[in-house]
């Protein structure tokens, strides 16, 4: 079945067609971070018609990688094939780059889905952590690199950044352990109050 | 501006992408050496990351080389069916992880040599990927924003170390040092053009020589604060962006490519 037969099987609008896509796509969660979807995470970019190369209309669904070698996008892309299909719609996923995917993307109902489940969730504002403002400003790209990188002057052998709260008992007196953690997507810290190790997802 | 000039700045030689994908998977191929041989559990992990943040990149460069080359080109095919005279990526990423005295490659994996190497090539991708970000090639500045958020995670954790062993015993001092002095010569290629790089600055508005400054300002600081000696620049100029490599990359190439030579189109 098409989605032009879907669409009109049901009677309803093309656009009501899409909004059914996008409710199964909700049942889709992440690969490695089971309790918050696809869409939760920023990783559902789309659902829409696209025209196919044979002139009929086609359902498209965009993705976009968190990382570029985020091994979970091909299992992803074969969920999305697989959901499409349980419900009788042929449709292709198309990976998008640009614009490249943030941490500030996470709703906020994920965020706290991600505290629930032990996993610190990004600060917003990616930017403070992982992005040039060279750009922005047209400025000399080795000093905002020095400043991204820089120790605290009043606390020399300190990075200034956020605190992380732990997501045990919410204290912030806590300590990365690694910059990397078990996905690329997340550092290893440790709470010093509750002495319990946990992963922190990156602002990106 | 005519149509004709919009589309001949969306124009970038294929050999430039190669030469990128090129760099990143060299690099890539080389930390993820690292799997299961980290000094400490955290570090395995982290340069594992770094690896594969580095194979994602190549990845992508390659699928964007494979489209523009045609002719049944693949990602796989172009990292795993071409050999060392068709490679473009810098000599310096080729090279083994042994400190400059070690006997044999075998004998001694030097964590100062890996981490001093991943800091300079990341302080030079910084600068790369923020300035082909706003590249007219639409897929390239779109690569280039992805990686840049990535190689800046890479150059926190690298330069990090490269503090951490600079300013720390008489012996990681040494080391450091060591390893400073053995791959500073390399960087020199940086800065040398190719026929394919002066091409593509005319899409990317890019001139790798105009990054010079902003390099060895990131560079100098850290060895500033990393208590540590900035050998004197000059000698040999290596080669391996113009495919002319040392003898290293051959043997680093059979141990990747054995598998696809072996059985093409094997899958899992």
């Amino acid at each position: 079945m098409t989605l032009a037969a879907t669409a009109s099987a049901s009677g309803a609008p093309q656009h009501s067609a899409l909004e059914h896509v996008w409710q199964l796509l909700e049942s889709l969660t992440d690969p490695e971070i089971p309790v918050v979807t696809l869409r939760e995470l920023g990783i559902l970019r789309d659902v829409r018609t696209a025209v196919a190369q044979d002139g009929t209309e086609q359902l498209e669904v965009v993705i976009t990688p968190t990382y570029s070698g985020c091994p979970a996008m091909g299992q992803i892309e074969d969920d999305v094939h697989t959901l499409l299909q349980a419900h009788g719609l042929k449709g292709k996923v198309k990976t998008q780059l640009a614009p490249a995917w943030t941490t500030d993307w996470i709703t906020p109902e994920a965020k706290e889905k991600l505290r629930a489940y032990g996993i610190a969730p990004p600060h917003s504002g990616a930017d403070h952590d992982c992005q040039t403002e060279s750009g922005k400003a047209n400025g000399s790209g080795a000093s905002s690199i020095i400043q991204f990188a820089a120790r605290s002057a009043s606390n020399p052998g300190r990075h200034e950044q956020l605190a992380v709260p732990c997501p045990q008992c919410n204290s912030n007196n806590t300590t990365e352990t690694s910059h990397f953690g078990s996905t690329a997507c997340k550092a290893l810290y440790r709470c010093l109050d509750c002495m319990e190790p946990f992963d922190y997802f990156k602002p990106y | 501006m005519s149509a004709a000039q919009a589309t001949l700045n969306h124009t970038l030689p294929v050999d430039y992408l190669l030469h990128l994908a090129d760099n990143a998977l060299v690099l890539g191929q080389r930390n993820a050496e690292w799997s299961g041989h980290g000094p400490i559990l955290e570090e395995d992990i982290a340069l594992s990351n770094n690896s594969l943040d580095l194979v994602g990149q190549a990845r992508l460069l390659y699928q964007e080389a494979a489209a523009q080359i045609g002719n049944g080109a693949t990602e796989d095919t172009l990292a795993f069916f071409r050999d060392v005279p068709d490679f473009k990526n810098y000599t310096l990423l080729e090279l083994p992880h042994h400190a400059p005295l070690a006997g044999t490659s075998a004998s001694d994996r030097d964590f100062a040599t890996t981490l001093v190497r991943n800091f300079l090539y990341s302080a030079l991708m910084v600068l790369v990927w923020d300035k082909l970000q706003h590249a007219s090639h639409e897929q390239l500045a779109a690569i280039a924003a992805k990686s840049l958020k990535e190689v800046r995670y890479h150059l926190r954790h690298s330069r990090d170390w490269l503090l951490r062993m600079g300013d720390g015993t008489a012996e990681s001092h040494g080391r450091a040092q060591a390893a400073v002095n053995h791959l500073m010569p390399y960087t020199q290629e940086f800065w040398t053009r190719t026929e394919y790089e002066s091409e593509a600055s005319k899409a990317t508005g890019l001139d790798i020589a105009s990054l010079q400054n902003d390099w060895n300002q990131i560079v100098d600081q850290a060895l500033l604060e990393a208590t540590l000696k900035r050998p004197a620049a000059g000698g040999f100029v290596p080669t391996g962006k113009h495919s002319i490599h040392s003898e290293h990359l051959g043997f680093m190439l059979a141990e990747m490519q054995s598998l696809p030579r072996a059985h093409p189109n094997a899958t899992w």
